[in-house]
């Protein structure tokens, strides 16, 4: 799936849309009501909350709220790359985002021009699929595995202006 | 082209890797709290609730694994997960470093700190080819304010910088929320 395409543009988004989305990318409150605790803060409803989050998802600003798990938590996973000749671009990122062990799959300016990462319960399941998009391309991977995580992680500071 | 002298050889993931970095374990009702919540939080005044119904346990239960999931860092954050590229943020950089092995951690923590950087990693090199071993990802509306970011990384990087490039994403051929699957429904036909 590419990104959805929305209807509505940013610059469209009211103060409160613009504060669920800034405020609340970390410490969503662990507690049996937790939107009741954000709409205390916002000063609005509970039901309002929830129903802006959910125009939110639906428009396709909010990807989803939830937990960010931190990679390899369950299962195994790795960054990998492929230079494919532009004129095989089309068929091989086909193949490579056929795998449902594929989530993200970008293609980049760059003489490797296909990005994608892997996600599989294990490793050795992982190495198969990317084994299995090298014979069936004819094409070599790049195993870009994260070997350390340096960031601390707490959300991305959005811009308005 | 190249041949398996480019493929790497060492653990594929930081969790089979000896670094201290490695994740703790999870047992099978962090597991199922895990798969049932991965996709979101169900979008109800009583969300916890809601995932404890599915998971078979109380809502206090799931909160509390939660919790602990957070302190043990398996949990990054909790909150709405915005996506970047609806909201104008189209130039998104990948940018990569060559810094030396010995100071990856020390200049890896910095970059990491630096608010415009949605993720910083230590990545394996693959010479000749592929001489960086540090990634950093950086959003901005435009091409032009992504390089000065970028350069920006430099100057914190200093003398450490031995050569970078940007890579731009011109296209998004796919992208799902990540998906952990249960090891027994696994398996691909």
């Amino acid at each position: 799936m590419s990104h959805r395409e929305t209807s509505m543009s940013p610059a469209e988004l009211g103060w409160i849309e613009r504060h669920l989305l800034n405020d609340f990318q970390h410490g969503l409150p662990l507690e049996p009501r937790p939107f009741q605790i954000m709409a205390e803060r916002l000063g609005v409803s509970e039901q309002e909350v929830i129903d802006l989050l959910r125009r939110l998802q639906n428009e396709g600003f909010v990807s989803r709220v939830g937990a960010v798990f931190r990679p390899a938590t369950v299962g195994a996973s790795t960054l990998a790359a492929m230079a494919v000749p532009e004129e095989r671009l089309e068929e091989v990122a086909g193949v490579v985002s056929g795998y449902p062990e594929v989530n993200h799959n970008y293609q980049r300016e760059h003489r490797f021009n296909l990005w994608f990462v892997a996600t599989a319960a294990d490793e050795e399941h992982l190495r198969r699929v990317l084994g299995e998009i090298e014979r069936r391309t004819g094409l070599p991977v790049l195993y870009l595995p994260m070997l350390e995580d340096f960031h601390i992680d707490l959300g991305f500071e959005l811009q308005w202006t | 082209m190249w041949d398996s002298a480019l493929r790497y050889d060492g653990p594929m993931t930081d969790a089979a890797s000896d670094t201290s970095d490695a994740p703790p374990r999870l047992d099978a009702l962090d597991r199922a709290i895990v798969l049932a919540t991965q996709g979101g939080l169900p979008l109800d005044p009583r969300p916890w609730e809601r995932v404890a119904e599915q998971v078979g346990v109380d809502a206090a239960e799931v909160m509390e694994r939660v919790r602990r999931m957070l302190e043990n860092g398996c949990i990054r954050r909790i909150g709405a997960v915005p996506n970047h590229y609806a909201l104008g943020y189209r130039a998104n950089g990948m940018t990569v470093w060559d810094v030396p092995d010995e100071r990856v951690r020390e200049l890896g923590g910095k970059v990491g700190r630096l608010p415009f950087v949605s993720h910083c990693y230590h990545r394996p090199r693959h010479l000749p080819e592929w001489p960086y071993n540090l990634f950093a990802m950086v959003h901005a509306r435009t091409r032009d304010e992504a390089l000065r970011l970028v350069e920006e990384i430099a100057r914190l990087l200093g003398d450490a910088d031995r050569g970078h490039q940007v890579l731009f994403s011109t296209r998004i051929l796919k992208k799902s929320g990540l998906r952990f699957r249960d090891r027994d429904r696994d398996g691909r036909a």
